[in-house]
Formats: structure tokens, sequence, C-alpha cells
């Protein structure tokens, strides 16, 4: 009833060109941010920052940046755990070995670390597409794993093989608290997720699309496929690369690389296909849906056993988790292979016309 | 027809070959076009028009020949280089964008000229946000020039034939080309799209002074529109002139009609 546009008449391109064209979207998106920053923090415990939002706002900045390269310009990778790794170890030994580095600068040097070995291993992509693409990446992932477990001088000659960091500052602020690891997660993700929007909306975006849609079309209209997939890898690893030095450096603490192994890397692939390929809403439904459902699960399941007067073992929770969570993704791919974030633009059509049908 | 004059050549071939393997899809094919002019290629199935226009704009790389545009000699051109020299074109399978709007697709046609870095453009700063704004008027200018204001914001997957044709013309010209190469722009159309297409053709071509070279299927249309048209075979020009020379040609109308022997 209230999302309605009679009478928003737009006067000029630049009204037309916002990112939420239309004032309901505008104050939603606008709430649901003050709430993020405002709400949340004065109503959450501990353990849901710990087990759910944090992890929540990281992943979804990893989803948001294989987004860019899956969904945005159509080149697969099973490499995204390893992009991480590069982050969070680049961000590690910046900290580290430059006495005064502030920790946002070494996250950020983390980031365009990733995005340089991203670019080395997006150039396959100039040649191979598909599948064999998909294996280029894969070897990144295995040589990736390989390094950080064996050479020791990423990991400072560490001899359990893990790397831990203090509490990381940002001027004044050490973030030590889960509220305040939240909230600096927070802001990252905002402020990405806004130039991802520019991005992708600007004439980079639609170069990435085009090559995505009809290469040899795009190069015809002057695009260069080189340009556009080396950019493409290059914003989608630094993306990866800061959310893995947030992972390592904000969430974990201390890690080692088994926190960023092939698992991951499907696991964000899973997030982008889930959540919506080519639309950034579609990341954070995807991390959403792929870190709280689990949880969720676990948690219902005793609960439903109950109901029924079973008792439901842990390792049974476990295996059903798995299958339930599987069944899920299968059924999503079927009725929707867009994604969550194509359900949710569809509703939101109807809704514009509701109650009639068109 | 009024206000346009035929002027110098701007684009000529030269003893162009192209093979595949051993298909010999062009065999030392030479012709001109003339700025201003609308060039037609006719010939019957897998005669080697398109592999023609994807040699002229730098798709496929002729083996002999050679390409003279505006004076510049090229072995072989690329598609980087031919879009920047101005040459546009339009696919006789469209290849639109499928999964953006009408008005993306257009605007990327104006990629080459849109200059802003990519920091800009993330953060979305003056030079970014005044490209995009200039480069939308010069795009609603086409749109209503092509009649589309309607579907500005449709996915183009959901437009019917008819109309992705026309988005395909729009998304050439924005490119503001100087000849603009169209692959079999009537096909699959009915009557009254075909006179629409035909009448945005020569006006594009009698306003904004573009060359244009079409491959066509439809006779009439060709007859009607064209200023010269080179006749292609088996990959070997056959005729070449105005269309009533063509038509008077024993070579053409052997090949369209078959010899009687």
């Amino acid at each position: 009833m209230f999302y309605r546009e009679n009478g928003q008449f737009k006067t000029s391109y630049k009204s037309d060109q916002q990112i939420f064209a239309i004032p309901q979207d505008r104050w939603a998106i606008l709430a649901l941010i003050v709430f993020a920053f405002v709400g949340i923090p004065l109503l959450v415990d501990e353990y849901l920052f710990r087990a759910i939002l944090i992890p929540f706002l990281i992943l979804s900045l990893a989803a948001l940046g294989v987004n860019i390269l899956v969904g945005y310009c159509g080149q697969i990778t099973l490499g995204a755990g390893a992009f991480m790794a590069v982050g969070a170890y680049a961000a590690y030994n910046f900290l580290i070995r430059i006495s005064g580095m502030p920790a946002l600068g070494a996250i950020l040097l983390g980031g365009l670390t990733a995005a340089a070995v991203g670019i080395v291993f997006g150039i396959p992509s100039l040649r191979v597409r598909g599948l064999y693409l998909a294996v280029a990446t894969l070897a990144a992932q295995f040589f990736w794993d390989w390094a950080f477990l064996r050479v020791k001088w990423f990991t400072n000659d560490s001899s359990s093989g893990s790397v831990s960091v203090a509490d990381i500052e940002l001027f004044d602020w050490t973030i030590n608290t889960p509220t305040d690891k939240y909230l600096f997660c927070l802001g990252i993700l905002v402020i990405f997720s806004l130039m991802a929007k520019n991005l992708v909306r600007g004439s980079i975006g639609r170069q990435w699309m085009a090559i995505r849609d009809m290469d040899v079309a795009a190069t015809v209209i002057g695009i260069r496929p080189m340009y556009a997939k080396l950019t493409a890898f290059a914003v989608s690893s630094f993306y990866v690369g800061v959310a893995g030095a947030l992972w390592g450096m904000v969430h974990l603490g201390s890690w080692e690389p088994a926190a960023f192994s092939l698992d991951r890397s499907f696991q964000l692939l899973f997030m982008v296909i889930i959540g919506g390929m080519g639309a950034i809403a579609g990341s954070f439904f995807g991390a959403a849906f792929i870190v709280i459902l689990p949880i969720f699960l676990n948690q219902m399941l005793p609960l439903v056993g109950g109901l029924f007067g079973l008792e439901v073992s842990i390792a049974l929770v476990s295996h059903v988790e798995i299958m339930i969570f599987g069944a899920l993704i299968v059924f999503f791919l079927i009725v929707e292979p867009h994604g969550i974030a194509r359900l949710w633009s569809t509703g939101r059509e109807k809704l514009r016309l509701w109650p009639f049908p068109h | 027809m009024s206000g346009r004059k035929i002027g110098e050549v701007i684009l000529d071939l030269k003893n162009i070959s192209l093979s595949f393997g051993g298909v010999k899809a062009l065999q030392d094919i030479s012709f001109d076009v003339l700025e201003h002019e609308v060039r037609a290629i006719i010939g019957p199935n897998g005669a080697g028009k398109s592999s023609m226009l994807n040699v002229i704009n730098g798709v496929y790389r002729p083996q002999h020949g050679e390409i003279i545009l505006r004076g510049e000699h090229y072995a072989n051109m690329n598609s980087y280089e031919a879009a920047k020299a101005g040459l546009a074109r339009t696919f006789q399978n469209i290849a639109l964008f499928k999964g953006m709007s009408v008005l993306d697709n257009i605007m990327t046609g104006r990629n080459l000229k849109m200059k802003a870095n990519i920091l800009q453009q993330a953060f979305w700063l003056g030079p970014a946000q005044r490209e995009e704004l200039e480069h939308r008027l010069k795009v609603e200018e086409i749109i209503d020039f092509l009649e589309i204001q309607h579907i500005r914001k449709t996915p183009v997957g959901r437009l019917p034939y008819g109309l992705q044709k026309r988005v395909d013309l729009a998304r050439a010209l924005a490119m503001e080309p100087q000849i603009l190469l169209l692959d079999e722009p009537m096909a699959g159309m009915n009557v009254e799209e075909k006179q629409d297409m035909c009448r945005f053709i020569l006006d594009v071509n009698d306003q904004f002074g573009t060359t244009v070279v079409l491959i066509e299927h439809d006779m009439g249309v060709v007859m009607d529109i064209s200023d010269r048209v080179v006749v292609l075979d088996y990959g070997k020009k056959i005729g070449d002139g105005t269309p009533d020379e063509v038509r008077a040609n024993p070579d053409v109308i052997s090949a369209y009609l078959g010899a009687s022997h």
C-alpha cells in the first residue's frame, strides 16, 4: 500500500540515475543501515556477534568480490579462498614487518596485494573459459595453500604454522570487544558495497557485463577483453583480500592456512549462486543463507525431534544439517536459478502493483 | 535523399582472401565504399557476406589482401582499432547483452568515449558522474530517434525480435560511427517492421551522413535503398554496380535463379 510511485516524477537524468531511484527504497535502506549501526549493538549478545553477525559481514564482503568476477564479468573462480588467504597473510606481514603501520593500512595493502595476485592468476582467463578457467583458478588455491604452509617467511617463522595479531587499532579506537569488531566490519562493508554499486552501474560495470553476455559483440564495440577481465579479477581479488584480512585479523585473531581452504572457495561460490549472480544484494542474501542456515538447523532439529519424543544426537544433527542444506541448494537452483536476489526483485515488482496483477 | 553528397572512397578492400582450413570463404575480393553512400552486399546463403563484414571490422583476419580505411593501410583490422576508427556494426543473430537493460546496452556503445578511471567511478566522483550524464543525454537522443522510449528500462531479453533489432542498431549508433555495417537488419521482420527499419537506415544516412554497408536478402529493399550493390557467390565477387546494372547482370541472374544449360 505504501510502496507506490504515484506522483513521483523525475525531471532530470541525474535523479533517474540514483542507486535507489524510488524514495521508499532509499528510506528503507537508510533505516536499515542506521539500525545496523545503532540498534543491533543494543539488542544483540556476544555470542550472536561472534557466531553469526561478524562472519556474515565479512563473508558478505568476500561474496561481493566473488560476485563481481563471477556474476558481473562471467569468469568462474574456485580460488576465492586463496585470495582471502593472500589478503590475510599479506596484511599480517605488512603489519609486523613495517613498524608504525596502521591496521587499516595493512588491511587495505593486503587487499591490494591480493588484487595483484588476482591479476596474475586471471591471465589464463584471456585464453580459456568455463570449466577450464575453474581448473586454472583451482591451481591458485593449491599453490597458496602450499605456500602458506611451507614457506616459513610468510608466517614469520612461526613454529606451529599459525600466526596471530594483537587487537588492532583504528586511530584511538582499540577494536577488541565483539561490538567493536562488528562496527568496524560493518563500516567497511557499507563503504565497499557503495563502491561496488558505483562500479557496476558505471562504464566499467557495463564493460564487465558486456564481456559476460556476448564477448564478440563487446569487442566490436571497442571493449578490450583483456582490460575488462583483468580489472574484474583485480577488483574482485581486492574485495576478497580485504575480507580475508578482516577474517584473520579481526574475526579470528590467530589463524592457520586451513582457515582459507578449498572449502571456503566453494562456500563463497555457493553464496553467489544461491544469493544471485549479478546482483549486489545477492551477495548479502547468499552470505546470510550460508552463515545462518546451519546454525538455525543446528538449533531447530533437536527441538523438532523433541516434539516427536525423539532423542536427536549431535552426530545426527550434523548429518541432517548437511542433507537439508544440500537439498535447499538444489531446490533453489531449480526453482530460481538467478538466486534469492531475483525472488526479492520479483516480489518487489509485484508489491509496486499490488493489489493489481499488472 | 536530400542534402547528402556522395564523397570520395572511404573504405577500399583489395584482393581479400579468407579461408578456414580447406574452406575458401572469400577469394580475391575487391570493392570500395564511398563516403555517405548506402552500399549493399548481396548473395545466396553461404556466399561469404557475413565473413566479409567480419573481415572489415576485425573479427576475422584475412590471409591475403589489404584494407584501406581513409587512406590508412591495414593488412587486417583488429576489433578495437576498427571501433576506434569509427566502424560500428549490428549482427545477424542479434548479439545484445541479454542481462542488461536497453539503456545499458546503448550506453555500452558510448564506452570508447568514456574516460573516467576506475577510482573516480568507484567513488562516483565529479568526472565519472558528469560523464555518465553527458553520455546519457546522447543516448537519449538516439532513443528518441529510434522511437524506443517506452522500453528504455526493459531487460533486452524480454523484448520481441523486431525491437531487439532496433536496440542493436541503437547500440551501434551510440558509437557515432562513420561507417555502419549492418548484417541483415531486416531478417525475420514483418513488412511494417521492415518499413520502419528502412526509414531508420535512410534517416541515419541522410541526417548524420553515415556511410552504410548492409547485407540483406530482401531484394525489394536492397534495390530500393542502396546506391551500389556488390554481389558475392561462393566466396567470389560476381557483380558490382548500381541496382539496375546488377539486376541486368547475367552472372547474378544465374546465381540466384540457376543458369539454363
